[in-house]
């Protein structure tokens, strides 16, 4: 009767194992340090021009919703604050989570997915390579450390996105702006503004490798994963910065 | 190589239903069958890229049914494996390719890694031997589908490896293509000495094979002599239909078959 339970059961042990011996290679000989490189600059330097880009209007944006809320209490001031703490603790950690689980999860699902049907990981294997080692490992320490930086630069392009918006048509001036935002900030709003992309990078990679090693019937079954690997990032990005949220925010 | 009672499921369907045989050194086997016949399954089942449900897997006299992956590395080091489609990385030129097997495993040889001054020549010779030389700077997607497969057995023999196994060398080829990769393939048995196993569904690949050798000096296949019985003898044939092994025998008792299943695959005789 629960027969229908035991395929997506089977896939999440399967995702963990992956995980496992993704995570035991870190430790383990030989290191790919080339493709270690190879795939930062991919994930890393690739995505920076489309995170920056988002996190400059996301920023403009928030500051100009939140004036016309605040203005409504006379308080336009607080619109560096108010601009810093989303920025920082949530939009900045998810927007770039999901344009990279988009570009990046994306590639690495269609990318292992074609070496799978084309028959390469199997001749990878064959070929005394362990493809976890030499395909998994080194996306999920490339993304595991991109994306938090890549958060860094969009949460600050986000944060001159929302000064220019606050001069212009706020009248604010640079210390009043700036001050700001750099004041209401706690190493609490830090710590999960850093941690959130951390585990969002590693979910990316290990959602991405799992769906294309797991691809099967062809080039139709490489655009299934793809599909497959950017919903299923999604939505654990939300689901976890949930549940992040949470522990810090009770902690406060 | 030794299977003995292998069988193994992909879901609900059967892909080898107790199978077993045994390829002694220096042997030729070739293995015929339709699509989705299990041949295929039976060389990946050999080399423990799938793990049977049931059944044991030797290899070089070795029980490698249960073996982790990392401890099948180095007896897949003294395996050639040539892929359907060539099984070459997109990502690396064919030079690469080649080297990756020098590269990465240890020589079956001593276990100790291979002289890295060396790979560059050892590489040049593997592409030599196909007739490839050209290309070491190309990618395996500037390459046709024969050129590529030819790049594959470069990349399989580079190590010198005493078994080859050769997963549908010919499928998807055009005819002088195909003959031209059987020819590769009794070039490398006969002046290297492997042990071969070759999946095909086409019937001229294996008269080829049991019928003709390479002659180091012509450069050129030749036919068997009727009195030489060293390639007759030493090449085998066998037949899988729906995942069963249901033939096994010399070519003469392939021909003299009267299975309908079984003579499809039959020479011609011309």
């Amino acid at each position: 009767m629960l027969d229908f339970l035991k395929e997506p059961i089977l896939a999440l042990q399967d995702f963990f194992f992956l995980t496992g011996r993704a995570f035991k290679n870190i430790f383990r000989r030989p290191h790919y340090t080339d493709d270690i490189l190879l795939q930062m600059d991919i994930i890393g330097v690739g995505s920076l021009p489309i995170v920056t880009l988002t996190g400059f209007f996301s920023g403009a944006v928030m500051a100009l919703q939140m004036s016309r809320a605040l203005s409504t209490y006379g308080a336009t001031g607080q619109v560096g604050p108010i601009v810093a703490i989303t920025l920082v603790r949530e939009l900045g950690p998810v927007l770039s989570a999901l344009l990279v689980a988009g570009r990046n999860g994306s590639g690495i699902a269609s990318e292992l997915g074609s070496m799978k049907v084309t028959e390469q990981i199997d001749a990878m294997r064959a070929l005394g390579t362990d493809p976890t080692q030499k395909l998994v490992t080194p996306r999920l320490i490339a993304t595991a450390v991109m994306l938090p930086l890549l958060t860094i630069i969009s949460d600050f392009v986000g944060l001159v996105g929302g000064f220019i918006v606050a001069h212009f048509t706020l009248d604010q001036t640079a210390a009043q702006y700036w001050n700001g935002a750099y004041k209401i900030l706690v190493w609490n709003d830090l710590a999960q503004g850093l941690l959130k992309p951390l585990i969002f990078g590693i979910v990316i990679a290990l959602v991405g490798c799992f769906s294309g090693l797991r691809t099967s019937g062809g080039t139709q079954g490489v655009g299934r994963s793809t599909t497959q690997a950017v919903v299923v990032a999604s939505v654990w990005v939300f689901v976890i910065t949930l549940f992040i949220t949470r522990i810090f925010v009770t902690q406060q | 190589m030794r299977l003995e009672n292998v069988s193994l499921t992909f879901g609900d369907n059967v892909a080898l239903n107790d199978v077993s045989f045994e390829l002694k050194e220096g042997d030729t086997r070739i293995i015929y069958g339709a699509a989705g016949s299990g041949k295929s399954v039976t060389l990946k089942a050999a080399l423990g890229l799938l793990k049977p449900d049931s059944g044991r897997v030797f290899l070089f006299g070795q029980d490698t049914t249960d073996l982790e992956e990392r401890d099948l590395f180095s007896i897949r080091s003294k395996i050639g494996v040539l892929f359907q489609e060539g099984g070459l990385f997109d990502s690396m030129n064919i030079e690469d390719n080649v080297a990756y097997p020098l590269l990465n495993q240890k020589s079956a040889a001593n276990g100790n890694s291979h002289a890295k001054e060396d790979i560059p020549e050892r590489v040049r010779e593997a592409l030599r031997f196909v007739e490839l030389e050209q290309t070491l700077a190309k990618f395996p997607s500037e390459l046709s589908g024969g050129m590529r497969r030819r790049a594959g057995i470069a990349r399989a023999t580079v190590t010198g490896p005493p078994l080859m196994l050769y997963d549908s060398p010919t499928a998807g080829l055009d005819p002088i293509s195909a003959n031209t990769i059987v020819a590769l393939i009794i070039k490398a048995r006969d002046t290297k000495n492997t042990t071969s196993a070759i999946v095909t569904h086409r019937h001229q690949d294996g008269h080829l094979l049991a019928n003709f050798r390479y002659n180091p000096e012509s450069r050129h296949l030749e036919p068997v002599p009727p009195n030489d019985e060293g390639i007759h003898s030493r090449t085998r044939f066998m037949v899988f239909g729906e995942g069963r092994l249901v033939f096994e025998g010399t070519e003469e008792e392939l021909q003299n078959s009267t299975d309908p299943y079984i003579s499809k695959f039959k020479a011609v005789k011309t």
